[in-house]
């Protein structure tokens, strides 16, 4: 079985560039903050939903919907209005994360299909397979965290189906399991589905140089001509005993093609795009790079079955125009290689 | 058996916790830090360990000696267990510590809650816990008692308590460096430029993490190992506004240096009745924050 595209669609725009680049599946967020992508002027509306999902119905994409904040007592019933919502427009899965949300879910809408969001933070089989007795998931999707192989083991010990991450912005601890935007700025992925927010950012230029602060805090500090980043907080440079440096994690993009013949190989069922904040542009020229990339691999696979992980890498020209459009113009395939780690 | 402070008639009075060690202490640490806890005026003691599957300083006996002991002393003892469980091999030592552990675990990973098979547990602060519904399915499972993720506001904690589930016991972070966040990178071996599987278990240099500064010298967060957690230390005083919220037992993470003056403050503060306990002056660079429990930013302190 050919691995499966899911690319991200913070606008209609961005939805009929991933449709129509071919993506095998998009996923949206509602507008609120009900999904981890809760920015100012993305996600969106009922109507636009509606426009939308006919969009790629029509063209044989099939549209996931993420609610994958945790609700609080206040946001709860929110919360279940959009999975109300979801269902009435005809989604073909939820993206979730709250286990009393899959409950709703699963009481209120047994016929819906529900996928575990990354930020449900199930890294083993023992918790995947909690989640599919209690509440009947189908699939889920991985946290950043596994190498290669264990991915491969986790995959033959569950009956979900797995998707995992293949290109996009790389977070660095687990999802779903970090409060590290909380600490700094009240606003959290679990709590409110943003990071390092916005409106905590301000930027100074000084003698010293431009310089980035997250709610007062110095993220980083650039020289003369040196690139400025957008400042996520895990990838700003402190220090650290002696030493400056990008204590947890430089800024850079995951790309998982190096490793795409050994993933589909494992059994993973679906590659994940991350990034439903950008352009238009950047996912319809991301979904057309791994669409190729995709087709490539399994082309290379069908002609030398028997050595189902060798017999492909990716061309030059591809990873060279996924580097463009990587964060950092740079890549790494993060946890999958465990010298990362 | 050397229980110092005075059995409460109050029904509502709050219980102490020391949660688990987050930190790699050698053994002979360890052993004199729990002989010490035996004579504290604390009422429920966490063991075992949390972050790293690779740190085993202490001996198979270890572990059930020091539960013998704790609760000889009159101290409930709970087993914690992993947060961030990845291989096959942390699976079965999961299982194992709840097989064998003798009353309570505590449950960090959703694995965890499917090995509890209907025995009672604690939901730790590492599950996420935002809403009654959550709280529900937890208690159907064996929960006996919560304790709050860390970014939880007060404010919602106590909508919470307020329709818990019968029985169930409300923990918060109360005192310590708040655990953030875990990673598959080991940061303290990135800060020493190994690899995480040649570490050489560098985090045992590091008593209490070490402490990440921004570049302007202000300290920000505590590298420990896998995990990252805040270079300022919780400290939850307001100890009205706990009860008043619903909250049963405070949670103090262990620190290596005046921890037991810790103890002694909120010991004092809770058998006086005082609506706040006065904590003595920080010790690690990070001073003191509490903004979670007011909805604000985590690192903020108000006092």
């Amino acid at each position: 079985m050919s691995l499966e595209l899911v690319c991200p669609a913070g606008t209609l725009p961005a939805l009929r560039a991933a449709v129509d680049h071919g993506a095998d599946a998009v996923y949206i967020g509602f507008r609120g903050a009900t999904n981890a992508r809760n920015f100012p002027g993305l996600n969106f509306g009922e109507a636009e939903a509606a426009t939308g999902i006919a969009y790629a119905h029509e063209r044989g994409t099939r549209v996931f919907v993420a609610l994958n904040i945790y609700p609080s007592p206040a946001t709860w019933p929110i919360a279940t209005e959009t999975i109300d919502r979801a269902a009435r427009l005809g989604a073909d899965a939820l993206i979730l994360a709250d286990p009393g949300l899959m409950r709703y879910a699963a009481d209120h809408h047994p016929a819906l299909r529900l996928h575990l969001s990354v930020q449900g933070s199930a890294t083993n089989w023992r918790a995947l397979e909690l989640y599919r007795r209690e509440f009947g998931i189908q699939r889920a999707v991985l946290p950043r965290v596994l190498s290669v192989t264990q991915v491969a083991r986790l995959v033959g010990r569950t009956a979900v189906e797995i998707e995992v991450f293949g290109f996009g912005s790389l977070c660095v601890m687990v999802e779903g399991r970090c409060a590290l935007s909380s600490y700094a700025t009240g606003h959290s992925p679990n709590s409110q589905g943003v990071c390092s927010p916005a409106h905590a950012v301000r930027w100074e230029e000084t003698p010293a140089g431009r310089q980035s602060r997250l709610n007062g805090i110095l993220i980083d500090r650039y020289a003369p001509g040196e690139a400025a980043g957008y400042p996520t907080l895990c990838k700003g440079r402190f220090r650290v005993n002696d030493a400056v440096f990008h204590a947890l994690e430089e800024p850079t993009s995951l790309n998982a093609l190096d490793v795409l013949p050994a993933l589909a190989a494992s059994g993973v069922r679906a590659i994940k795009v991350e990034g439903r904040q950008r352009s238009p542009a950047y996912v319809g020229e991301v979904t057309r790079l791994l669409r190729r990339a995709i087709d490539l691999c399994a082309a290379a696979r069908a002609e030398t079955p028997a050595d189902s992980t060798a017999g492909w890498t990716p061309p030059a020209d591809l990873l060279a125009a996924l580097d463009a459009l990587a964060e950092g113009r740079t890549h790494t395939l993060g946890a999958y290689h465990r010298p990362w780690q | 058996m050397a229980v110092t402070h005075a059995k409460s008639t109050d029904a509502r009075a709050l219980k102490l916790a020391v949660g688990p060690i987050l930190y790699l202490w050698d053994r002979s640490a360890t052993l004199a830090f729990y002989a010490g806890l035996c004579d504290a005026p604390v009422d429920i003691v966490y063991l075992g360990e949390v972050v790293c599957s690779k740190r085993r300083v202490m001996q198979k006996e270890d572990w059930p000696a020091v539960a013998r002991a704790l609760e000889l002393a009159g101290k409930q003892v709970v087993f914690s267990t992993l947060a961030l469980t990845e291989a096959e091999s942390e699976l079965a030592t999961m299982g194992r510590i709840i097989e064998q552990a003798p009353g309570l675990f505590e449950a960090n990973d959703m694995a965890a809650v499917g090995y509890a098979n209907g025995r009672a547990f604690v939901a730790g602060p590492h599950l996420n816990v935002y809403n009654a519904a959550t709280l529900a399915f937890l208690a159907a499972r064996g929960a006996r008692r919560w304790v709050a993720p860390v970014e939880l506001p007060l404010a919602t904690l106590a909508t919470l308590a307020a329709s818990r589930p019968e029985g169930l016991e409300i923990e918060v972070f109360a005192y310590g460096r708040l655990p953030l966040a875990f990673s598959a990178r080991c940061f303290t071996a990135r800060a020493h430029n190994r690899p995480k599987d040649e570490c050489g278990f560098i985090c045992g240099d590091y008593p209490d993490g070490i402490t990440l500064y921004s570049r302007e010298d202000q300290p920000f967060l505590t590298l420990n190992g896998i995990q990252t957690q805040s270079a300022a230390v919780q400290a939850a005083t307001h100890i009205d506004a706990l009860r008043a919220a619903g909250v049963d037992i405070l949670r103090l993470s262990p620190q290596s240096q005046g921890f037991d003056a810790v103890i002694a403050a909120y010991r004092a503060a809770i058998d006086t009745n005082a609506a706040i306990a006065t904590l003595p002056e920080p010790v690690l660079p990070g001073g003191y924050c509490d903004g979670y429990l007011r909805g604000v930013a985590g690192i903020d302190h108000a006092g």
